[in-house]
């Protein structure tokens, strides 16, 4: 199987952590193939940001994505932007909070800015919600290797909320999200 | 070992024009070396392109003869890769300061542990003449046949500026005083700049009434001013003589500096 | 044990830079090479080693070839504008028979052009870029396993032929992140040593010289005039110079069948791929969504010396398509080595071909 998954938002919320963190999970955790882009702007913060992550069982040749599969979309913009286009059979979740319109495709909303506010005290955590709510959507990593990719990649000190922020995720999108 | 022992004497005679003076710089700086019993496989002497840049071809330790202007930054990579060795730079005033300007800044900038001696003969001599950022207001060349219409730059104020420890500015005439100077230069870590005003009888005497080489460094002689003594008359509040230029140790001090020997 | 991460293709050049033994890198920050010398100004003091950010390519430049001949293996990186402005020196480095390694992480040009976005268009400037004629190596990484592999090779070629190498990387592979394995050694060969009573200059029978670095008694003098095999300036002998230049290139070329790192996919195969660097990944995904066997592929990971014996690892071909991010820099090359037709597909922009371009131009020549 490949996967083509495409995280969109605005610079600061960790749009591009979140695609190398899912692509390390792969690669180091789960014996599959990863590789992970992103594209560059002059702006440094605050712009539009986004980055993809192809998955596969298989060596992955081609590099760039072609159609996502799967989008993760936390900003309208953003939506506007890429995920307005997404075709049929593509999953998405998005931040229910930052993103007003909806797709066709199958929508799996989560509050999750708002949630890491309310819940861990910070929006900073709101990628890694995402990220638990992709898991438990998609099963394109395993929950292990997500949670070791994770804690392989967030500063440290802050280990025990991003694995809240992940568990919280996991839990929302098990519900069918919000 | 002697002054003698540095030499590269396969490559003598040198190709410096009759009556030029960086010969003598060279004897000063090699004096200088000498005498603090510097080891000759220890000592790495960069230059770029010009007349002043060919000095390190005329002498037996590892040398480096690179780009036009581009001399201070081979040495910096020298002395950055390998703090051990002693690095001097010969230079001139239009490699230093027109092409090689940049860097100029940027070494005095870092205050690297090089010494960096500049012939300046206020022209480009190798070339046939023409004008450079040293040469002065209304000096003739070939490339200011009516004149140099652009105000010159003063180095060792732009070396201070810049941030070198060490800054100095003697004549060819002044051979004891530069040597001392050089030798000065040499033991203060980070960059050590010495401006050595030197005449260049083919390409700018000739074309400004200096026609023999005694006329030329009579000149030099006439119009140094002592720092000392310049002090004293800006003190006083005298005026200072039309057409002088300091010489002497303009700045001594120990800013820290890169790529020192531990 | 290998050492595996998930890590950007920049990173792992300076990894792989570090692994061969770098232990000084000057550079001067430019998009999308500044990972690279970011890692190593990290790195580099915790290793021994010492990183200086220069005020220009130039100086970087310089500076690398002054760190490379007090023996250090020396290194920066840099992108097509920094690439321009190094050339001087380069030929420098090329004349004075200096080993480095320049990593130049391609990007849209001319000019200022796409700082954030892929090209291939300096083929031709790191083999001619410099004025005078001289000869130099190139590599072209696809992975970011190549990023850390070849920028190993680049080092042990540098010192093997005493000349500037360079990793012709692009921003795409640049910036991509990849699983990549670091062995816990990998083979460094350093330039040979002088042998006692040879000239700094003097070539052995591979037309290379022992090495002299600076420090070690050799009392060499080094110098960008044409210059006799004591190294001392003899640049109005018109024999001497020609000798000088001939060997120059002539140590690298006659190695280029030798030195040559590629892969042969379907050699019977009558429409023949050949690329190098990223455009290689398309034309593999190309191959797999074809039927099997039916086009043939060629990639180079060592593009100059261009080793054009290659071309008759097909026999059969009866046209090869060269899928490159520039307009067709060394399609101009193969033209020179064969009696086929050579078809340049360009790509400009930042865009890699996809695979179905790639098989829609083949099919039109099948």
């Amino acid at each position: 199987m490949r996967h083509e998954v495409k995280f969109t938002g605005f610079g600061g919320q960790g749009i591009i952590l979140s695609a190398v963190i899912v692509g390390r999970a792969a690669t180091m955790y789960d014996g599959k193939h990863a590789v992970q882009s992103q594209s560059y702007g002059p702006e440094a913060r605050g712009g539009a940001s986004s980055s993809t992550v192809i998955i596969s069982d298989e060596p992955i040749q081609y590099p760039k994505v072609l159609e996502p599969t799967i989008y993760v979309i936390m900003s309208e913009a953003g939506f506007l932007k890429f995920g307005a286009g997404a075709s049929p059979e593509a999953v998405m979740l998005i931040d229910s909070g930052l993103v007003q319109s909806r797709p066709e495709c199958r929508c799996i909303e989560i509050p999750a800015t708002m949630k890491a506010k309310d819940i861990l005290g910070k929006p900073i955590f709101a990628n890694i919600i995402m990220l638990g709510a992709l898991v438990a959507a998609t099963g394109i990593v395993s929950e292990e290797a997500m949670q070791k990719a994770v804690l392989d990649s967030v500063p440290k000190g802050t280990e025990d909320l991003n694995m809240k922020a992940l568990r919280l995720g996991i839990e929302i999108a098990s519900n069918g999200g919000e | 070992m002697t002054v003698e022992d540095w030499f590269r004497h396969d490559r003598l005679p040198h190709i410096f024009c009759a009556g030029c003076g960086n010969g003598s710089i060279i004897n000063s700086t090699l004096e200088a070396v000498d005498s603090l019993n510097w080891k000759v496989d220890e000592t790495v002497f960069v230059s770029g392109i010009g007349c002043s840049s060919r000095a390190p071809g005329y002498i037996v330790t590892d040398s480096l003869h690179t780009t036009h202007g581009r001399a201070l930054a081979f040495a910096t990579g020298v002395k950055m890769a390998n703090h051990d060795l002693n690095v001097v730079v010969f230079t001139g005033d239009g490699d230093l300061s027109a092409i090689g300007g940049n860097h100029f800044i940027h070494a005095c900038r870092r205050n690297i542990d090089l010494t960096v001696i500049c012939m300046n003969n206020q022209i480009y001599g190798m070339t046939g003449g023409q004008g450079s950022p040293c040469t002065p207001t209304g000096a003739l060349s070939t490339t200011t046949p009516y004149g140099m219409d652009e105000p010159a730059f003063d180095l060792c104020d732009l070396a201070t500026a810049a941030g070198a420890n060490f800054v100095s500015r003697w004549t060819s005439y002044h051979v004891r005083e530069l040597t001392r100077s050089i030798k000065l230069g040499l033991q203060k870590p980070g960059l050590s700049f010495i401006e050595v005003m030197v005449q260049c009888p083919t390409n700018y005497g000739r074309r400004n009434r200096l026609r023999d080489v005694e006329a030329m460094v009579s000149k030099m002689r006439d119009h140094a001013l002592l720092k000392e003594k310049y002090d004293r008359l800006v003190a006083e509040r005298k005026p200072i003589p039309e057409g002088s230029f300091v010489v002497g140790t303009l700045t001594d001090r120990n800013l820290p500096a890169l790529g020192v020997r531990r | 044990m290998t050492r595996v991460d998930f890590m950007q293709g920049n990173i792992a050049s300076a990894e792989g830079a570090l692994a061969a033994g770098c232990r000084f890198f000057a550079g001067y920050p430019i998009t999308p090479s500044s990972e690279v010398a970011e890692h190593m100004a990290r790195r580099l003091p915790k290793v021994g080693g010492r990183f200086i950010q220069m005020e220009d390519e130039i100086a970087s430049m310089a500076a690398v070839i002054g760190g490379a001949w007090t023996g250090v293996r020396s290194m920066t990186a840099t992108s097509g504008p920094g690439f321009s402005l190094m050339m001087e020196n380069i030929g420098y480095a090329a004349f004075t028979e200096t080993p480095c390694v320049v990593v130049n992480i391609q990007r849209g040009g001319p000019s200022t052009g796409q700082p954030t976005l892929a090209a291939q268009g300096d083929m031709l400037q790191c083999r001619f870029g410099s004025h005078g004629d001289y000869s130099t190596i190139a590599l072209a990484p696809s992975s970011v396993q190549e990023m850390f592999d070849l920028t190993v090779k680049s080092f042990n070629l540098a010192d093997r032929f005493r000349a500037p190498a360079f990793l012709m990387a692009d921003e795409i592979i640049g910036h991509l992140r990849e699983r990549v394995e670091f062995p816990d050694t990998v083979e460094c060969t350093p330039p040979r040593p002088i042998r006692e009573g040879m000239l700094p200059f003097e070539p052995e029978e591979d037309l290379v010289p022992g090495f002299t670095p600076f420090g070690h008694g050799h009392r060499v003098h080094v110098t960008g005039l044409t210059h006799n095999e004591k190294g001392y300036p003899a640049s109005t002998d018109p024999d001497l110079h020609e000798r000088l230049v001939m060997r120059l290139i002539e140590k690298v070329e006659r190695a280029r069948h030798e030195i040559a790192d590629y892969d042969i996919e379907n050699p019977d195969a009558e429409v023949v791929f050949i690329s190098y660097g990223v455009p290689t990944r398309s034309v593999r995904q190309a191959l797999l969504d074809a039927p099997e066997g039916l086009y043939g592929h060629l990639n180079l990971r060592i593009v100059w010396p261009f080793p054009e014996n290659l071309l008759k690892k097909f026999p059969n071909a009866r046209v090869f398509l060269v899928p490159e991010l520039n307009m067709g820099q060394m399609a101009r090359e193969i033209v020179r080595h064969c009696d086929q037709p050579v078809i340049s597909l360009p790509r400009l922009g930042g865009e890699l071909h996809t695979p179905q371009y790639l098989l829609d131009r083949a099919e039109e020549y099948r």
